[in-house]
């Protein structure tokens, strides 16, 4: 257990979003892709982020690196890294704040790495690019970066084909730790490797992270995998947050409907055989309200008489 | 106990009363893939001696990770591929000798697959009436009027739980749990005697999944389909499947009844895999000593748990099967003192940091300067 998991409430917040906005801003139509968003992440906190794809998780990651392009556009809300406004920097700023303060690793490790530059020749261009120092210098501490992932540095010659999966998504996050940022955002890092790979990739960024003390966002859908490496979340549904509290609440007592089907999608690996429903096919969420304090620390989204519409036919066929 | 399981594709049809004959048997299937290169004659083992019997109206889960061989192992038997040894039993005949060279359509008939990506399993360009239609048409099931056919698609999008009126539709306006029921209903329409169902959830998002395990159960108890359910998922074949059977390196190597398989796993292999999975459930998983210990094990074998068992006999030789526990379970795993040759090496444990230097880096240093 980190001292951030007994006491990450106190800390001055990293990032602090607050009613972030996003929309795909179309020819004839408009979508808002994450629809008033607020969460903070404190010092050394892990927070996690669950949600179903296109539920606008990966948009939240994009906009806080600045990253959004057209048609999407931030429509409202703030951004502020640190006390910094993200949202006002300019293009030198911001190049400044990629990768040295928030550093990103991409869902497959497999499209991020340029497959005609050796591992090597990718860490290195980190370096000389936004540390400056020489290429003898850097050559040196990307083999120190690949051994604090337990990869062999002469693996720095190796182009990323000859790399095991699991083995370049870790110099993928040997990469986003190289110039030591104070937040890291992991969108959906083990989703495309096994799972004996996936748990040692989980613990190598626990290990980093009590090492060098960063933040964490990681966002995922496998519920599991987040209870366990998070300390606080927040389920998304439809650009909405729909509950946010301790991992360990979330997981003991899920109140939103929707989160409540999340947790019953994951088959539990012991205790007896219950048959689980999911989220039947059909059920929608509209109007979300804004969350309110159920309990101390958890927050959850009220469902009024308007909040849900539910195609009745699949829930009863569901419910037998 | 004395009964022993030492020879389980000659004893384990007797066990089972009611099902004279296994729906699918599988004996001593191997495979080898060539290996084109400029130095290496060789081949790669992708499968060595694979016995499975699946029963009929069982479903039966294949798990490992990926490299293991679970997907070959599927495609063999659905004649995508050439399997180099071994036997496919349907219904007690072995298909490799009666369909020398290809796949009969009655083969088809009596199994189907379905497979992982429901994005890329269905043609665009073809509304989902047409898949299905098409599936009726070649099995000649679509008994002898349109009015019929009409009637039996009704029917199977009924099964599988959509609603008739998407017959019209195209793949692209359908979520991908949507598609991939399609994709059971249309491996439906022969009506099999067997499912393979290739990682049919992996590609779904996470809330559907369970909709589409519930189905897959849902046909075996109503229509008696056997099933084959290959995964990476632990939790999700101890949810779905009768038994379990864990691949490793292109081997089986441990089976049983799903829930004794997974809270009293026997080969250190499958102890690493069910130790992996994410679980909020189970306070402080991860410990490294412990991995590292089950890692070696797995990869450098040295000591079997029955060795010294008067009623158990190892050996190096051939891949003995030990029984675990009550023999109720059906729960076996393979003695531990025997090691495949040299087959172990294209899965994932092998490009872990157990190992540390591996054979390619001189060929890139020549490559690179």
């Amino acid at each position: 257990m980190t001292i951030s998991q007994i006491s990450f409430g106190s800390h001055e917040p990293v990032l602090d979003v607050k009613d972030l906005t996003v929309k795909y801003i179309g020819d004839t139509r408009s979508t808002t892709a994450v629809d008033r968003v607020s969460f903070s992440i404190g010092t050394g906190e892990v927070f996690g982020l669950a949600g179903e794809s296109g539920c606008g998780k990966s948009t939240i990651a994009n906009s806080i690196m600045r990253l959004l392009k057209d048609p999407a556009k931030i429509a409202g809300g703030s951004i502020s890294f640190g006390g910094k406004d993200v949202l006002a920097m300019n293009p030198e700023e911001l190049r400044r704040f990629r990768w040295q303060d928030v550093a990103m690793v991409f869902q497959s490790a497999m499209n991020s790495l340029n497959p005609v530059l050796t591992i090597g020749e990718q860490i290195v261009d980190i370096f000389t690019t936004h540390a400056g120092y020489t290429r003898k210098e850097s050559l040196r501490r990307a083999g120190e970066l690949l051994e604090l992932v337990r990869i062999d540095p002469a693996r720095l010659k190796s182009y990323p084909h000859q790399l095991s999966g699991g083995m370049r998504q870790r110099a993928v996050i040997a990469m986003a730790v190289a110039l030591k940022p104070s937040l890291l955002i992991l969108d959906e890092p083990t989703t495309a490797l096994d799972v004996v790979v996936q748990q040692e990739i989980m613990a190598q960024i626990r290990e980093l992270q009590r090492e060098l003390g960063f933040s964490v966002l990681f966002i995922t859908h496998d519920m599991s995998l987040m209870v366990e490496l998070s300390h606080r979340m927040a389920v998304m549904y439809g650009g909405r947050i729909v509950e946010t509290a301790k991992a360990q609440d979330v997981y003991a007592n899920p109140r939103h409907p929707y989160t409540q089907a999340l947790m019953g999608a994951f088959p539990p690996l012991t205790g007896p055989r219950v048959p689980l429903t999911g989220l039947p096919d059909g059920v929608k969420f509209r109007n979300i309200a804004d969350l309110t304090e159920a309990a101390p620390g958890h927050f959850v989204a009220p469902l009024g008489a308007d909040a849900s519409v539910i195609n009745s036919a699949d829930l009863a066929g569901a419910a037998r | 106990m004395s009964h022993s399981l030492t020879s389980p594709a000659a004893g384990s049809p007797a066990a089972d009363s009611t099902t004279p004959t296994p729906a699918l048997e599988i004996r001593g299937l191997g495979k080898s893939f060539p290996i084109g290169g400029l130095f290496s004659r060789g081949s790669v083992r992708a499968l060595h001696g694979v016995d499975l019997t699946i029963n009929r109206g069982e479903i039966v889960a294949l798990v490992g990770e990926s490299g293991s061989g679970k997907s070959t192992l599927a495609r063999c038997v659905a004649r995508l591929e050439k399997p180099s040894s071994g036997a496919i039993l349907i219904d007690g005949v072995d298909i490799l000798k009666r369909d020398r060279f290809q796949a009969s359509r009655a083969f088809r008939s009596q199994l189907q697959m379905v497979f992982q990506d429901p994005f890329g399993s269905l043609n665009p360009a073809h509304r989902i009436e047409h898949f299905l239609r098409r599936s009726l048409a070649i099995h000649g099931k679509g008994g002898g009027s349109g009015e019929e056919t009409r009637l039996r698609l009704e029917e199977l999008m009924t099964t599988v739980g959509l609603q008739a009126d998407m017959l019209d539709s195209y793949p692209h306006e359908l979520s991908g749990g949507q598609r991939q029921r399609v994709a059971i209903a249309r491996a439906l329409a022969v009506e099999p005697q067997v499912i393979l169902a290739d990682e049919p959830t992996s590609m779904l998002d996470v809330s559907v999944r369970i909709g589409v395990l519930n189905l897959m159960r849902k046909l075996r108890d109503e229509q008696g389909i056997s099933m084959l359910y290959i995964t990476h998922d632990l939790a999700s074949a101890r949810y779905l499947a009768d038994r379990t059977a864990v691949m490793f390196a292109g081997e089986l190597v441990e089976e049983g009844e799903s829930l004794d398989l997974l809270s009293n796993p026997a080969h250190p292999y499958t102890q690493l895999l069910v130790s992996a999975v994410p679980d909020p459930a189970r306070a402080g998983s991860y410990d490294p000593v412990r991995r590292a210990e089950l890692r070696q094990a797995v990869m450098a074998s040295t000591s079997c748990a029955y060795d010294g068992d008067p009623d158990q006999r190892c050996s190096a030789e051939e891949p003995v099967r030990h029984q675990v526990g009550n023999p109720g379970n059906r729960h076996w795993v393979r003695c531990h003192l025997y090691r495949p040759w040299a087959g172990a090496s294209g899965h994932a444990l092998a490009g872990e940091p157990a190992q540390p230097n591996l054979p390619a880096s001189n060929a890139q240093e020549k490559a690179s300067a």
